[in-house]
């Protein structure tokens, strides 16, 4: 049974700061162990890994698209000034596995799953569909929460590599317009000195991020009050705090790679 | 005041002393209600008097701060979600404004409950489903989406839901709300007739005296978080309690009586 929830009554801004991680704490422990206890909903998890995955595909392969036209342009004039123009492929292709395609799938994932999450909800909490499913007996936690949460993590690294190839390809596609390379010629200059480690810890971190963009667009989306006006709020907070704390994580992550896995 | 005791081995839901706050509003002080199996009982009383807040309690969607609920037997206060969940496939719930799910359609919405709680194969769940929205009479809708389809067409939908496992108790939050004179009829007229068809239980939550009158085995009047009347409709006139002189008038368009 559902503790009642009572009005935040704390001045200042401390106390509803501290309030906001502690209840994303109790989430959280909440999520991990409906995790792993039965019944889990496995046709929900599909029906959300196809919302999360295939639904972004375009989006992420054209943001990441985008980037690998821009690098290849900037990368290649400061590469010139200084001589080194036959280190672009493998530039391009380092930048695009360890940082730019897992951030930038991440942050197009914010953008759009976990506004969808914080306002499908949202909606759903302040038009009593949440509680319609407890009522019929139906753990809601565990049917919406879980299965969204599990999908994003499971969808962020597949996402990821399809970004990575998207903006190598495309970084390719911008070189060769600048100065005619073949695909083979660049992908070889560009994979030479690239091992798994500069591959592997990179992508499976996005699983992190995918986590954590899951969690706080549900997070988000099961605490909305106040209808229309709450749903828009939940929907905002979701991406923007979502975002925020993929960046703070992508941080610490970085950090922990390098000292686990050292070039 | 009149008040009618069933026996106490006969009812499906006893609520003992139940009090409810909101922070420093007090919802309900010492509620006590009980509810004979079989019977309609209509829980009556101005908005914003903790109605549907008891009802909340009585399917565990929310905790009382103190007193006893039980419902079909079971103690529902610290129950565990194992136990909880298997009084609640007993009891079906409509809600004020149906809480239809709005990526379902109207059939796929009635087959829920059935989906996760009846071992049935898809083609079987979806007759099921179907036949419960013939007692409805909304088998005609069973494909259209609930933003489709007008208020009155949602509550009969919501009810063919709540009707889906079977229940032995139904909790209806003010059913007949925001509907035209002639549908709010309808849906009184489809309680009575479900709750012919099965040896229910219901406690309804309303203000809407015609309503009360037509259904009501008993009725119980809320005001200010305890109840100040219950017992036969038609006892209502003769009580002389204040509250429940005031809500006879005001609901009969007639002036005030202490004025």
């Amino acid at each position: 049974m559902e503790a009642k929830t009572e009005g935040a009554g704390g001045t200042g801004l401390m106390l509803p700061f501290l309030e906001w991680f502690g209840e994303l704490g109790a989430f959280t422990v909440r999520l991990a162990r409906a995790s792993f206890s039965r019944p889990f909903h496995f046709r929900e998890l599909l029906e959300q890994m196809y919302e999360v995955g295939t639904r972004s595909l375009p989006l992420v392969v054209l943001a990441s698209a985008s980037t690998g036209i821009v690098l290849s342009l900037q990368t290649r004039e400061s590469l010139v000034r200084f001589g080194a123009k036959a280190l672009l492929p493998v530039v391009i292709t380092l930048t695009i596995l360890k940082e730019s395609g897992p951030i930038i799938t991440a942050l197009m994932v914010c953008g759009r799953v976990g506004a969808g999450i914080g306002a499908q909800l949202g909606s759903m909490k302040v038009t009593e569909q949440i509680d319609a499913m407890e009522a019929s007996a139906v753990n809601a936690f565990r049917l919406l929460v879980v299965t969204r949460v599990l999908a994003c993590i499971l969808m962020l690294p597949l996402l990821t590599v399809v970004a990575d190839c998207s903006g190598i390809l495309v970084g390719w596609l911008a070189n060769t317009l600048v100065e005619h390379v073949s695909l083979s010629r660049f992908l070889a200059d560009g994979f030479k000195g690239v091992t798994f480690q500069d591959f592997l810890p990179s992508t499976a971190r996005t699983m992190i991020f995918g986590f954590i963009i899951g969690l706080i667009g549900c997070f988000q989306g099961m605490r909305t009050t106040g209808g229309t006006e709450g749903v828009a709020r939940s929907a905002t907070s979701a991406v923007v705090l979502s975002s925020l704390f993929v960046i703070l994580a992508d941080v610490g992550l970085v950090r922990l790679i390098q000292v686990l896995w050292p070039s | 005041m009149a008040i009618v005791t069933p026996p106490p081995a006969d009812a499906a839901v006893r609520v003992t002393d139940l009090c409810t706050a909101f922070g420093t509003q007090v919802v309900l002080k010492a509620v006590n209600l009980q509810v004979v199996r079989g019977e309609i009982l209509v829980v009556l009383g101005r908005s914003g008097t903790g109605k549907s807040v008891l009802l909340r309690h009585l399917i565990g969607l929310q905790a009382p701060d103190s007193g006893t609920i039980q419902v079909l037997g079971q103690d529902l206060i610290g129950l565990a979600e194992g136990p909880l969940n298997e009084v609640r496939k007993k009891v079906g719930f409509v809600f004020q404004n149906a809480a239809l799910y709005d990526s379902l359609t109207v059939v796929e919405n009635v087959e829920f409950p059935l989906k996760y709680h009846r071992a049935l194969a898809p083609a079987e769940r979806r007759e099921q489903a179907m036949a419960i929205l013939e007692r409805v009479e909304m088998a005609d809708a069973a494909g259209k989406l609930p933003t489709d389809i007008s208020g009155g067409m949602r509550k009969r939908v919501g009810l063919a839901r709540a009707m889906a496992l079977e229940p032995e108790l139904m909790l209806y939050d003010e059913p007949t709300a925001g509907l035209d004179p002639i549908t709010a009829g309808e849906i009184s007229d489809l309680i009575l007739k479900l709750q012919s068809e099965r040896a229910m239980s219901s406690i309804v939550v309303t203000h809407d005296m015609l309503n009360a009158e037509l259904i009501s085995d008993r009725v119980a009047l809320l005001d200010q978080g305890a109840i100040v009347f219950e017992g036969k409709f038609a006892e209502m006139k003769d009580s002389d309690h204040p509250v429940v002189a005031l809500f006879l008038h005001k609901s009969q368009g007639t002036k005030d009586p202490a004025s």
